[in-house]
């Protein structure tokens, strides 16, 4: 089985499982799997420029984003279908990312991720100031619907939950498709010698600002599943915090590939989840701590170890 | 049939402060050709070749390629016209393997989002990268990576990339430097058959009199920015000039290769 179908089948057996994992979890176990599986929604959008030697230190903003459009979809638009709200918040979050690629894709290195970071502070202090979004607080996301069928309680947890695992389970797909094809191979070429790239006729500004609509896509898209989920959006959903917690997740998950992102996300939500459940005085030290030992232990991320163990089965 | 030169620069110059690296540089290069570009060390013949092919921008003058006016223009759009260029220190990926090179190169070349979107490694593009591969002699070393490669083939897979764009001009900056004087005609032997074959305009600059003498047709001679000779091999190792500022200590065997030529 080549390793494109091996992939595949994987994808499938997890979304079976998590599948399953609807009908027997309890719902606060669906709620972190949710905001886990969005979590790693962002991360494979932030591999795509990690792999291309680019840290975003923004992402947030498009995070952020994507809440406040599902959240305000409702009330402005008279959306209330989830799918709907999914499809406005990934297009505009991608929009606006496509508009900040210009000038984005000029950058590299330290600019470029602080830079990400300053478009993130900038919605971040909008948010703040506007009194009619709620401001500091922000305001309550209605309830949506899936296919105009309305659901309440643990049905409407399910329902997201389920939702999310499959448009992250796609996007992975897509991801892991993107990255064999050569366009995917140009993002490491791209951090290895960007002046070769450019003089066998590639533009590296073109492919980073593809990649840089695609990441915001992808966020915006994660950003209104967990406001839908959560019912709640607030500016700090685009804090330069919420866009580190992301970079964490990118780091940890190392530039090798889709599982990398994913299990980094889990592996970060479930400490999180843990250390608070175990330790709420201490939370942050057992994260913190806990995060520092996995990066000591596997520097090139949990995507190397992964790999490692997949090649030495093979 | 088009009579203008593929390559043209006008009274091409660039300044870096007070000092004048290139200045003035008048040069037609026809479809063709094989131009040696020789001179000592500064005498402005890397500038030259980077501002030819866009790395670094002229403080005057103009540069035309198959008529066209590349100021300006991108890496990427000098390529879509038609240029493509070696480096001195091959620039290669160092995480590639030998194959992968030629396979990402073959894949650049293709240019159309289809092709963009093909899996590298399809077999339509495989078997390509072992054509090419065979054609440079570095078959036997598709599967290693790129860092545990010897300079001298390293100094192929830059050159074969560069041809695997289907070049009307290419532009090589010193393809023997750094590389053994065993190795240096054996490497240049490659690169020209393939060069032949495709029948491809070549711009080099080149230290080695031995490999210019060899393999150009024509010698555009730099000494201190300013272009001293252009003319024929014979003609140009006999100016005065460029015996004195170029050759120097070569210039008796260069002089009598030259005449043997």
């Amino acid at each position: 089985m080549n390793s494109l179908r091996r992939t595949d089948a994987c994808l499938l057996g997890l979304l079976a499982m998590l599948c399953a994992a609807a009908f027997v979890a309890p719902s606060w176990l669906m709620s972190l799997l949710a905001v886990a599986l969005a979590k790693g929604l962002v991360a494979l959008g932030l591999l795509l420029l990690l792999r291309a030697g680019l840290v975003p230190f923004g992402h947030a903003l498009y995070y952020c984003l994507g809440g406040y459009v599902a959240g305000l979809g409702t009330p402005w638009l008279g959306i209330r279908d989830t799918l709907l709200l999914l499809a406005l918040a990934s297009l505009l979050s991608g929009g606006v990312a496509f508009v900040a690629g210009f000038l984005m894709r000029r950058y590299r290195g330290i600019f470029f991720a602080m830079l990400s970071m300053a478009l993130s502070m900038i919605l971040y202090g909008v948010l703040l100031k506007s009194q009619s979004l709620g401001s500091s607080d922000g305001f309550t996301v209605a309830r949506a619907s899936f296919f105009a069928v309305q659901t309440a309680g643990v049905g409407a947890i399910r329902s997201v939950y389920l939702l999310t695992a499959v448009v992250t389970l796609l996007a992975a797909w897509g991801v892991s498709r993107y990255l064999t094809t050569a366009m995917g191979h140009v993002g490491p070429a791209i951090r290895e010698n960007e002046v070769r790239v450019a003089y066998l006729g590639c533009s590296p500004s073109r492919v980073i600002h593809m990649e840089y609509t695609a990441s915001g896509a992808l966020a915006g898209g994660a950003g209104a599943l967990v406001a839908i989920l959560v019912g709640q959006v607030d500016p700090g959903m685009g804090f330069w915090m919420t866009s580190g917690e992301f970079v964490f997740i990118a780091i940890l998950a190392g530039a090798g590939g889709i599982w990398g992102s994913l299990a980094a996300a889990f592996v970060l939500e479930g400490i999180h989840a843990m250390a608070f459940e175990y330790a709420p005085q201490y939370w942050k030290f057992v994260l913190g701590a806990t995060l520092l030992l996995l990066i000591v232990r596997f520097p090139s991320g949990l995507s190397s170890m992964l790999a490692n163990r997949a090649g030495a089965r093979s | 049939m088009n009579s203008a030169p593929l390559l043209e620069t006008r009274g091409l110059t660039v300044r870096f402060g007070a000092v004048v690296a290139v200045n003035k540089v008048s040069v037609r290069i026809d479809r063709g050709d094989v131009v040696g570009l020789i001179g000592t060390n500064g005498a402005g013949k890397t500038t030259f070749l980077n501002m030819v092919t866009g790395y670094l921008r002229p403080t005057g003058g103009e540069i035309l390629l198959d008529g066209r006016s590349t100021l300006g223009r991108s890496p990427r759009e000098l390529v879509a016209h038609g240029m493509a260029r070696s480096f001195q220190v091959p620039q290669l990926f160092p995480e590639m393997t030998v194959r992968e090179h030629l396979l990402f190169a073959l894949a650049l070349a293709d240019g159309s989002a289809g092709g963009l979107l093909k899996p590298l490694h399809s077999a339509q593009r495989q078997a390509r990268a072992a054509e090419v591969l065979g054609r440079f002699g570095l078959q036997s070393i598709g599967e290693r990576p790129v860092n545990l490669v010897p300079q001298g083939q390293r100094k192929l897979i830059d050159i074969a990339m560069a041809l695997s764009l289907k070049p009307k001009l290419l532009l090589l900056d010193e393809p023997t430097s750094g590389v053994s004087s065993a190795e240096k005609m054996p490497l240049m032997e490659v690169v020209f058959d393939v060069i032949r074959a495709s029948g491809v305009t070549v711009l080099f600059v080149e230290h080695d009199m031995d490999v210019v003498r060899r393999y150009v047709t024509r010698i555009l001679a730099f000494r201190d920015g300013s272009m001293i000779a252009d003319g024929a091999p014979g003609e140009v190792m006999r100016d005065t000039q460029v015996a004195s500022a170029v050759l120097r200590g070569e210039a008796p065997a260069a002089l009598a290769k030259a005449g043997a030529a």
